[in-house]
């Protein structure tokens, strides 16, 4: 009997919690998607809080009332088989929640997996995000311009990103612009993100890619595309070039703060894009080269 | 690499150099304390040649306890780590070891090995049955399950533990990401305890479809022999793709073959879809014995029987085949296409019907019950509503565009330890208290048991459900370490807390063995909880040949039928039977299957060859053996019958 009240109290401690708490990254969007995700988010919780509760209810009802010391001392339970009324509602209630679920899920998967409605018709940002041990390297080719381990993002401009990883499997998330996607070596993964408003988000690889895996993070600053524009003009008046040979530097293991250059690394180290992406049959493409220089890493 | 310097550890710590201390003192107190005592024959003859089912499952319950510690421990190291920002406590390496031991040594090594302790030691009894299909293969199973466990265990102090996550995914766990032998223990180490699932699965197919008691059709089995019968379905369908994944793995690893590499064609996501093909009907492996273990305990302790069979069986069926259209929600991250993700997001929310049917079908079973709050039934009454959260976190994640954003993060921890927790850990220790009369003759002290339950529950909440708060709120799992500014501090010190209370539970879980070994009376009869199936029928401790005489079953709960409408149950007169002999081979093979494993981590060629012809030579000795068994006299019988008390007619 007890138990039930803890539980309950856990739970409704929880839901007070998640509903009182409006810092919680995932549910503090800055973006359509991640406002997608959330709404979604929320309508589960609602629904399945509902569920838990009916279960719990039921569950203390029938413990206080045929409970062995509370019975008759000569109260025999009796022997029952099923009932068809009852376990039509235990099956066809479920079924119910599933297809509304369903419904929604395939309605949010092609919200999530597209340019957001609002911004559609916008030519979207293109960045490129790639990852090596245990670096983020984000390439803006509109723009010719590179940084490392830190992103800038205009506002009110769909953003489309393009993952890939020169090493381990990594996952590109910012949770408060939306989900997260798999940047993969022998294959471009796509992320349809945007911003509404401008401020500073948390974002990180979110799959584990060994040892400096914890710290391999990325501020992000959303800012208006006026704003965007200026510091792209500063970038090009005071960095310097990236170079092949500074890029494989970089590629090597280990941590390095944020770097900020002209160009971008797809002029000379290509993101494994196009029909047969990742299937290097040992042909000599400028693509291969640079994986060739990171199979030869000294990894520790 | 010299020949000597691979077995050392990469990174050593105090830690790992106090285990080492640890673990040879407890090597050589037992080679003490059986010498002192003169057990080496007892051991040999009593338990390493054994094939009786019964010391096979409790086997398998010893070692499933053993690593259930060293998997709490792992559990306890990860927790205090992450209890405070910036903790240096451990290293990141150190840590990536830990998590990845953790997950693998829980699942595979305790999870596993526990379920197949209750299969084994209680599905021969409840289908009225003297033994497994093939007692022997029983024996392989047990010992190449051991040594996979071992040789996994002593990555910890040799050449060091792997570092790639439980799910171990490739290109990270090759050799150009993870250079030193710690994947190589993954594979080859799971390898081979795999081997002896899947040989388990055969066999408990067989001994369920062949077996059973007179009159015992599938529509009158037992509960938890239903879900076993499942649970082999699929072992034998989803191992032999862990086979071959881990065998492409090795290969990757030994003989730079490239069926996962970044370059030459190799297919990271091959790995990812094959380890998943497998690894999301392994949860079902696990989840559907305990769903059986509850539907067992259930009606025993309300005192009723158990609400709508059919659609328990029908769900658990369902289940079984489910359980293969759902792999790819491992990975909805992975880039494909809207519909792809909508399918897989559809197919595995459909399982919470069947799930859902169930929850129902128990609490319908205590309703207008008699229902007696055991230490069994607190498992099963928590097991409910702690499960159904995780049940509906489930179905949460299952909706990929929300996927996206809970993947990889601390609320997926959550949900599975939320489901495996309370749904295979619950399931099995109150199991373990359920059957312990029948496997050791005395009862485990209640009043004990009880406070070890509630710490363990109290525990599991304060350690999980923070993690759903910390996970929406964008802790990543699998980070070592993280800043204050990210507020998850505070969060993790409740899961501290909580993974504090819990350990004191298993502790008091161990503390009540002792405590009822010592105090608890010897003498419980045959039948302490008034149970309802088969099992009961048999004495405590079930002797040698569990059945006298083979009972005749005419109804779904023939013992109770027995008890309180005078149904016979055993008819007809002694007989002498028929059993198997003890064997070494079994040890002995798997031993030298522990060296060719070790051999073929380490690259040491000469040894992995002699190892390999020493199983073959096992195998050819024993396609020449003649071994009939043997035969109990009826004499013999009577005389085990009379100092039980002769049987329960």
């Amino acid at each position: 009997m007890k138990i039930k009240w803890v539980l309950l109290a856990i739970l409704s401690a929880i839901v007070n919690v998640l509903s009182g708490c409006e810092r919680l990254a995932v549910l503090d969007p800055k973006g359509p998607q991640a406002q997608t995700q959330a709404n979604v988010i929320w309508l589960s919780i609602a629904i399945m809080a509902v569920i838990v509760i009916i279960v719990c209810a039921f569950l203390v009802y029938v413990l206080a009332k045929y409970r062995d010391s509370k019975l008759p001392k000569d109260y025999e339970p009796p022997y029952i088989e099923g009932n068809h009324v009852v376990e039509s509602i235990i099956v066809g209630v479920p079924i119910l929640i599933v297809i509304f679920f369903s419904i929604v899920s395939v309605i949010s998967n092609n919200k999530v997996e597209a340019t957001p409605e609002e911004y559609k018709g916008q030519d979207p940002l293109v960045i490129y995000a790639s990852t090596s041990d245990w670096k983020w390297h984000f390439s803006y080719p509109e723009n010719d311009i590179e940084t490392v381990n830190y992103l800038y993002i205009p506002t009110n401009r769909p953003l489309e990103f393009k993952l890939y990883s020169f090493g381990p499997i990594t996952s590109f998330w910012v949770p408060q612009l939306g989900g997260q996607k798999y940047a993969m070596s022998n294959m471009v993964t796509t992320l349809h993100l945007a911003a509404d408003e401008a401020g500073e988000m948390m974002g990180r690889n979110a799959n584990f890619s060994g040892k400096g895996f914890a710290e391999n993070m990325f501020p992000v600053e959303a800012m208006s595309q006026v704003k965007f524009d200026d510091w792209v003009k500063e970038v090009k008046a005071t960095a310097k070039p990236i170079t092949a040979e500074k890029f494989n530097e970089l590629l090597k293991p280990g941590h390095v703060g944020q770097l900020t250059f002209t160009g971008t690394h797809l002029g000379f180290s290509p993101a494994p894009e196009g029909e047969n992406a990742g299937h290097h049959h040992g042909s000599s493409n400028s693509d291969a080269n640079s994986k060739g220089d990171h199979m030869e890493h000294d990894h520790e | 690499m010299g020949f000597f310097t691979r077995f050392l550890i990469p990174n050593p710590s105090p830690v790992i150099y106090t285990s080492m201390v640890a673990i040879g003192v407890t090597i050589l107190l037992i080679v003490f304390g059986l010498t002192h005592f003169k057990k080496w024959f007892y051991l040999w003859s009593g338990w390493l040649t054994t094939v009786d089912h019964k010391r096979i499952g409790i086997m398998y319950l010893i070692a499933a306890l053993l690593m259930l510690f060293r998997g709490g421990v792992d559990a306890v190291m990860m927790r205090a780590q992450l209890a405070v920002p910036d903790n240096k406590l451990l290293d990141s390496q150190h840590y990536n070891e830990i998590f990845s031991t953790h997950g693998v040594v829980m699942i595979l090594f305790m999870a596993m090995p526990y379920i197949m302790a209750l299969m084994n030691f209680v599905v021969p009894l409840q289908i009225g049955a003297r033994d497994v299909a093939f007692p022997r293969l029983n024996a392989i199973s047990f010992w190449l399950f051991f040594m996979g466990a071992m040789l996994f265990n002593i990555s910890f102090v040799i050449g060091g533990s792997p570092d790639a996550g439980w799910s171990s995914y490739f290109p990270l766990a090759g050799n150009e990401f993870s250079p030193h032998v710690g994947t190589n223990y993954y594979m080859i180490a799971i390898q081979i305890a795999g081997i002896g699932t899947l040989m388990t699965g055969i066999n408990f197919l067989t001994t369920i479809l062949k077996m059973r008691a007179p009159g015992m059709t599938f529509m009158r089995l037992p509960m938890f022999t239903w879900s076993s019968l499942v649970t082999s379905v699929i072992i034998i369908f989803a191992f032999p793709v862990l086979t071959v994944a881990l065998i492409m793995g090795t290969m990757d690893r030994l003989f730079a073959t490239k069926f996962f590499t970044i370059t030459d064609g190799g297919m990271d996501m091959l790995w990812a879809n094959l380890f998943w093909v497998w690894g999301h009907p392994e949860v079902y492996i696990l989840i559907l014995p305990a769903f059986g273990l509850f539907s067992e305990i259930i009606p025993t302790f309300s005192r009723r029987n158990l609400y709508g069979y059919r659609s328990m069986v029908a769900s658990m069926v369902f289940i079984s085949i489910y359980s293969f259209f759902v792999w790819t929600h491992h990975f909805f991250t992975m880039g494909q296409a809207a519909y792809v993700n909508s399918i897989f997001s559809i197919t595995t929310m459909v399982i919470a019907i069947p799930t859902g049917i169930k929850i129902f079908n128990w609490l319908l079973t205590m309703w207008r019950g008699r229902i007696r709050f055991t230490v069994p039934m607190l498992y099963s009454i928590g097991f409910i509503p702690l499960f159904t959260i995780g049940g509906v976190t489930g179905v949460m994640l299952a909706m990929s565009a929300a996927d996206y954003q809970y993947h990889n993060t601390m609320f997926l921890v959550a949900h599975f330890h939320n489901v495996i927790i309370p749904g295979v850990v619950f399931a099995v220790l109150g199991a373990a208290t359920y059957y312990w009369p029948k496997m050791f003759g005395f009862m485990l002290n209640e009043r004990l048991g009880k406070w070890a339950f509630w710490f363990l529950t109290i525990g599991f909440c304060l350690a999980f459900f923070p993690m759903y708060i910390t996970g929406l709120d964008g802790q990543a799992r699998r980070i070592y370490t993280y800043s204050e500014s990210t507020g998850f501090g505070p969060w993790n010190m409740v899961t501290f807390i909580g993974t504090v209370l819990m350990a004191i539970s298993f502790f008091l879980i161990v503390y009540t063995v002792y405590y009822s070994i010592r105090h608890a009376p010897k003498d419980v009869g045959q039948d302490p909880w008034d149970a309802r199936s088969l099992e009961w029928a048999t004495h405590n401790p079930v002797p040698e040949y569990n059945f006298a005489i083979i009972p005749q079953v005419n109804s779904r709960e023939a013992f109770w039928d027995a008890k309180y409408k005078g149904v016979e149950l055993f008819k007809g007169d002694y007989e002498k039977i028929h059993m198997p002999n003890n064997s070494g081979s079994p040890f002995i093979m798997s031993c030298i299957f522990f060296v060719f494993g070790f051999a073929l981590i380490f690259s040491i060629w000469f040894l992995a060859i002699i190892g390999l012809i020493g199983i073959f030579t096992c195998m050819a000795l024993r396609s020449f053996e003649i071994d009939h068994g043997h035969y109990i006299s009826v004499e013999e019988i009577k005389e085990t019958e009379a100092k039980y008390g002769g049987v329960n007619k």
